[in-house]
């Protein structure tokens, strides 16, 4: 009998420790995927953040370094700066990513690092349980921010891929959801586009991932699924923000 | 043949020389000849000198190539050094080998531009959280600056744990002749644990979590066991007129200088008084000290902060003599004549 679909090669048997409903185990799944199809997994060298999937090292079946909270883009410039011929990616959440370790993706992107940055934005911090993030939305209620996000002396939520695509070493930017079979099969194409722009050496690459966290949120998988289509994508950029220069777009 | 050169640029060719082909740094008086030296020199052996934007990310960097097995460096003054604290705590418990400059100036805060030793506390007590400590090396001389930093890397990789050169604004500052002669080096197992790529090998992780306390515990003594073999093999210190010596200084790297002269007066003043120099802040060289213990009735130590080694100088002495201290802080350094007007009036009873 034909196999129409397996596991794969890019993922350990290791069973996801993610809450249901979470969609890191299906952004993991891609990477894996892409990792098997592109012929990488032993090329490799992937970068674990801090927070919910801060265990990720047990997933993948790459090489993988553990870094401290923020750190991750610092930590892949440095390995790619002591092995280029090797495929480096930065797993991180939006706390990692935006947050505590701002500097570090702004000014990786700056230098052009040829690396591969995949940030997965659900809202909030999930790790720690439940507090505000930077990409919180105005009025949503988290344990930091109890009677809702209030602008006036919280802020608003970043949306960072938008920033980035402002940053000439960036040179591939995209945003994307997994909330739908159609919205995944994109997010591949995405992340493997991604992927290339590293293999061929141009720059920066940078692809957000918008991700539920039904515990959290404190609403069932699919409320979370609704949560995110209605309250989470229209505040923020979605789709190619930018392509490098031989796709037409602004790389200098 | 003896070159003049700088202690900043002698430690960054002895990096050099001791195969390191990677420097993430970031600028700061009076450590800046090192990044200025590497950026110059990487290319021409095929290195990598990278500016990173803040020291937070240049040790983070260090972190990164260290993971993948390849020795690499950072060179940082005080406040720099404070800001890489997180990352020597994350790189001991990796146990990522890298060697890391701190050439101390004034502090506390953004302090001033002058020498101190003040960072003591910070290098040899662990500045970062947890139970971890660096090898702590304090060089005296430019030569001894080229000497230790490429022993450095051979104690990094043959450890797996982080190594610091303890220097200071002048010993970084100040030109002396000096040598570069080949060294033997260590005989070094290969990084089979690094996650460089796992072609061929099953995969590696380099990692610094542990998710149960059970597990946490045995990580932690397993830890301990190696800085008890570091504390055993390692510890070395450099003796300066101690064999009839009566009294003894401790002092390392730029004080020691200073003292070593305040040693030469008292002696023509007929005072029997030597100096017992730790070349290891961490280990502390407990071992030279105990073994000067019955012959010496009292000890002080000069350093270019408030007394910070002097602690671990009680607890060598433990009460069997009393044990001064002098210090100049905030980039001041002490005159010979201070020194020896200082050990009078505290050990000899103000002769």
């Amino acid at each position: 009998m034909k196999a129409i679909f397996t596991k794969t090669a890019g993922l350990s048997d290791r069973p996801f420790h993610y809450c249901p409903g979470c969609t890191h185990g299906i952004i993991h799944r891609l990477i894996g995927e892409l990792l098997e199809e592109m012929n990488l997994i032993e090329h490799t060298i992937g970068v674990a953040p801090v927070g919910c999937s801060g265990f990720c090292e047990n997933y993948f079946t790459c090489d993988m370094i553990g870094a401290a909270h923020g750190r991750a883009v610092a930590v892949a410039t440095g390995a790619k700066r002591a092995r280029p011929d090797r495929f480096i990616f930065t797993y991180q959440g939006d706390g990692d990513g935006a947050s505590i370790g701002l500097a570090e993706t702004m000014s990786a992107a700056a230098r052009g690092e040829k690396i591969t940055s995949i940030f997965v934005n659900n809202c909030i911090y999930g790790m720690t349980g439940g507090q505000m993030a930077p990409t919180s939305l105005v009025g949503q209620k988290t344990s930091t921010s109890p009677y809702g996000r209030d602008a006036a002396t919280m802020g608003y939520p970043l949306d960072l891929p938008k920033v980035l695509t402002q940053i000439e070493g960036a040179v591939y930017v995209a945003s994307v959801s997994v909330d739908s079979p159609q919205a995944i099969k994109d997010a591949k194409k995405v992340l493997r586009k991604a992927f290339q722009v590293q293999l061929d050496g141009l720059g920066y690459s940078f692809v957000s991932i918008l991700s539920t966290c039904p515990t959290n949120w404190g609403v069932n998988p699919v409320e979370a699924l609704e949560w995110l289509q209605t309250k989470m994508k229209p505040h923020f950029a979605l789709g190619e923000l930018k392509v490098p220069a031989t796709e037409g777009g602004s790389e200098a | 043949m003896a070159l003049l050169m700088k202690g900043n640029e002698a430690i960054a060719e002895a990096a050099i020389q001791a195969g390191c082909r990677l420097f993430y740094g970031y600028p700061i008086t009076p450590s800046t000849e090192i990044p200025e030296y590497m950026a110059k020199k990487m290319k021409a052996v095929g290195g990598t000198y990278l500016q990173a934007e803040s020291e937070i990310a240049a040790i983070y960097m260090v972190y990164g190539a260290g993971a993948v097995g390849e020795r690499v460096m950072t060179g940082t003054s005080s406040p720099g050094f404070s800001l890489m604290q997180e990352g020597l705590s994350f790189l001991f418990a990796a146990e990522i080998p890298c060697v890391i400059v701190d050439v101390m100036r004034g502090g506390p805060g953004l302090g001033g531009l002058g020498p101190t030793q003040a960072d003591y506390f910070q290098l040899t007590k662990g500045g970062g959280h947890g139970d971890y400590h660096a090898i702590v090396l304090a060089p005296f001389s430019v030569q001894e600056m080229v000497d230790l930093t490429k022993e450095a890397f051979d104690l990094a990789d043959y450890y797996r744990n982080l190594v610091i050169i303890a220097a200071d604004g002048i010993l970084g500052q100040m030109m002396e002749p000096v040598e570069f002669p080949p060294v033997a080096g260590r005989k070094l197992e290969p990084k089979t644990w690094a996650a460089s790529g796992a072609e061929g090998r099953p995969k590696n992780n380099v990692l610094s979590y542990y998710l149960t306390p059970e597990l946490g515990e045995a990580e932690n003594l397993r830890w301990g066991e190696k800085m008890s073999r570091i504390k055993e093999t390692e510890q070395r210190f450099v003796e300066y007129e101690m064999e009839d010596a009566d009294y003894a200084f401790v002092a390392f790297g730029t004080s020691s200088r200073i003292t070593e002269t305040a040693v030469d007066m008292l002696r023509e003043e007929g005072i029997k008084v030597g100096l017992y120099r730790p070349v290891t802040l961490w280990p502390f060289p407990e071992k030279g000290l105990t073994a000067r213990l019955n012959q010496i009735k009292g000890w002080m130590s000069i350093e270019l902060s408030a007394g910070q080694m002097v602690d671990d100088v009680k607890l060598v002495v433990n009460g069997k003599a009393p044990v001064g201290f002098y210090g100049r802080q905030g980039g001041m350094t002490p005159e010979p004549e201070e020194v020896a007007a200082a050990f009078k009036a505290q050990l000899l009873g103000g002769e």
